[in-house]
């Protein structure tokens, strides 16, 4: 099996489960308790807690808490901060966020709340002029996402935190970090950045265990409400074994950035420009700078992507597509359309994503693949003028 | 993933019929490259007998497999035995598709129907009540209400959410599921016409939305001790004065656009906007 498919998820790194697996048997104490038997649970809280701090760079662990996903990362943040400031009705955000995040505004939306959407332009990129326009001494909150989950584009969040904080200073920043984190080094302390929610499995830790940056002069409100743990802001029993698994696939993280930003970008570049070389209707749907280096989004015009994926799938490639058919919802991709990617390569647009675990191997047959299954699926398709057209246009 | 059947399978890898028929005597098309599916089909006839037939689609697996499979269906079949598949056929001849995924036997339906249209000058369907109209409710997916009416009668659907999965109507902006609502309960009702509401005239919305706020809306808000008053309609505009105990609540905002709208929206127009003076 090929897997490109790890801004879906990702697999846990070996010494992660190991890492784990104490704390899933033996040490199973409650970390609260009294007795020393509960040290160790306590401790290794601790230890994952300071490597999340470096992991964001943050500069105490007190600006950490454990959350169950990136969603609920997002959830305590946007939620948290609109409580505190209730005569703040006004919200930016992106027309490209996560349906965590966004369908989180939607719902505030119904209660009432503006909101601006700011949009992006054909590579995916902010359009930071909007924002700046937008922005008003009642916006309770600025939200955007550090890189997009579907293009990779990264967009400027640390310039767009310091015109807020500077035009606006009571101004809260969100930034949703689940697709930025482990693939592009995150220094928080040098930014004016409020809050940064991360997802583990996006980072090769186990689903189920994320974590919340906040600045500690952000007043917020729990999510959940009940005993002290998470210093009052997330009640519940602290999930021992997942903390410390993300706390450890957060120091691999740190240790792999370079290999990340060299060798899987290498592959992705190569893994692009094969496919675009190779396959005469394919065309990327982003610029080709400011992504993060493990991800390529390439449509393939005519076709549609839930049959590509299939096809992909039956020779053992795991890739996913903004194609509606793949989500259920009938609708393709909102990050695609607001690109304005044209309606004959939008459905048909798919996703690649990389790992440190992806090999030279599974590139070169990927690249070798994907022209015969191309080949096959034209032929299908109802629009072969449009597609000789294609063809002769890129000189095939 | 869906949960494909090992016939689906089978004809999204190996499609059977691929391709065009260069002098076919009907092509029959559904379906949009902006909607994400398409499907043309070519015909070849013997007398009324279908000798031959080929199919080109832009879809997902299973619409891939309604496609191929229908040729297998129709390739030998005269024209009055074609006519008679219906998409609950389609579905079932590939062992079942996934709710979500039954528009796809829909747009095979549709494509064999409108090349059956023009051989019979498009007065085959017999068992469509010609009453109903090829206006079309959903302005996202272009599905007309003789679609939904069809979909509705052959696969028995009782809810928005069927109709949407068997047409797609509904399925991306959502707002004509109040007519699919309204179609489906027109059919149910015994009724051969499918009344698609006409927009009313500017008085009849404001006696409609008086009465709303009189009978539906102001009844519950006097449970709290407040009340509504109509003081302006424009447009969609509809701007009222929150009285009593509603007045200067700090939740006035909220019953402003999470109850009275809402109601409004859903008895009147989806389009409307309450505002406060």
């Amino acid at each position: 099996m090929i897997y490109l498919d790890n801004n879906a998820t990702t697999a846990i790194d070996k010494t992660v489960l190991e890492d784990m697996l104490p704390y899933l048997s033996g040490e199973y104490a409650n970390p609260s308790s009294m007795y020393d038997f509960a040290k160790k649970p306590a401790a290794a809280i601790r230890e994952a807690r300071a490597k999340m701090r470096d992991f964001f760079g943050a500069k105490d662990e007190k600006e950490i808490f454990f959350t169950s996903c990136g969603s609920e990362s997002a959830n305590m943040a946007i939620k948290g901060v609109l409580n505190c400031n209730k005569e703040k009705r006004h919200i930016i955000t992106t027309k490209v966020e996560h349906p965590c995040v966004l369908n989180t505004y939607k719902y505030y939306e119904k209660q009432g709340y503006e909101i601006d959407y700011i949009g992006v332009n054909a590579q995916g990129e902010l359009n930071f002029e909007e924002l700046k326009e937008k922005l008003r001494k009642d916006t309770a909150l600025v939200s955007v996402m550090w890189a997009n989950n579907e293009t990779g584009v990264i967009h400027p969040v640390e310039e767009i935190a310091e015109y807020v904080k500077s035009h606006s200073p009571e101004t809260r920043v969100y930034v949703d970090g689940v697709q930025a984190a482990g693939k592009i080094p995150i220094n928080v302390k040098e930014t004016q950045i409020d809050m940064v929610g991360v997802s583990g499995h996006k980072f090769h830790a186990p689903k189920g265990i994320g974590a919340l940056y906040v600045k500690p002069d952000v007043r917020l409100t729990p999510l959940v409400n009940g005993g002290h743990q998470e210093r009052g802001m997330r009640a519940g029993t602290e999930n021992v074994p997942y903390i410390v698994g993300i706390g450890k696939a957060a120091e691999l993280a740190m240790e792999n950035m370079n290999h990340e930003l060299t060798e899987v970008k290498r592959l992705r570049d190569k893994l692009e420009a094969g496919i675009l070389k190779s396959v005469f209707n394919a065309r990327l749907n982003t610029g080709i700078s400011n992504r993060v280096p493990n991800t390529t989004n390439i449509g393939f015009e005519y076709v549609e992507g839930e049959l590509i994926l299939l096809h992909l799938s039956d020779i053992g490639i795991c890739a996913s597509s903004g194609s509606a058919c793949t989500s259920g919802s009938l609708e393709p991709s909102h990050v695609l359309r607001a690109m304005g990617i044209p309606f004959t390569a939008l459905h048909g647009s798919i996703r690649f994503s990389l790992s440190r675990f992806t090999t030279e191997k599974d590139i070169d047959f990927v690249i070798k693949n994907i022209p015969v299954i191309m080949d096959k699926l034209t032929k299908i398709s109802p629009f072969q003028t449009e597609l000789e057209e294609l063809r002769k246009r890129k000189g095939v | 993933m869906w949960d494909y059947s090992e016939k689906v399978l089978d004809h999204y890898r190996n499609p059977r019929n691929v391709g065009k028929i260069d002098n076919a005597d009907l092509i029959g098309e559904a379906g949009s490259l902006a909607c994400g599916d398409s499907l043309k089909l070519y015909l070849k006839l013997d007398g009324n007998k279908i000798a031959d037939a080929k199919f080109q689609t832009f879809g997902c697996g299973s619409a891939v497999a309604s496609s191929s499979i229908l040729t297998e269906m129709i390739i030998g079949k005269t024209l009055d035995e074609a006519k008679k598949i219906t998409n609950k056929d389609i579905a079932e001849e590939l062992g079942g598709l996934p709710q979500e995924k039954m528009h796809c036997s829909v747009m095979g339906h549709e494509a064999l129907e409108d090349a059956l249209k023009k051989y019979y000058g498009g007065k085959y369907e017999e068992n469509t009540p010609v009453e109903t109209s090829d206006k079309i409710v959903c302005t996202c997916f272009n599905v007309t209400e003789n679609q939904i009416w069809e979909a509705i009668k052959i696969n028995n659907l009782k809810t928005v959410e069927e109709v949407t999965n068997y047409t797609k109507a509904g399925g991306a902006c959502g707002r004509c599921k109040g007519l699919i609502k309204d179609i489906i309960d027109t059919y149910y009702k015994g009724l051969n016409k499918a009344e698609i509401k006409e927009p009313l005239t500017a008085t009849q919305k404001i006696l409609k939305i008086s009465k709303v706020i009189e009978q539906q809306i102001s009844p519950e808000l006097q449970k709290d001790g407040g009340d509504i008053e109509l003081i302006d309609i424009d447009g969609n505009k509809v701007k009222v004065k929150l009285t009593g105990m509603c007045q200067g609540c700090k939740n006035a905002q909220m019953t402003l656009k999470s109850f009275v709208e809402s109601i409004l929206r859903d008895k009147v127009d989806t389009n409307i906007e309450v505002e406060q003076v």
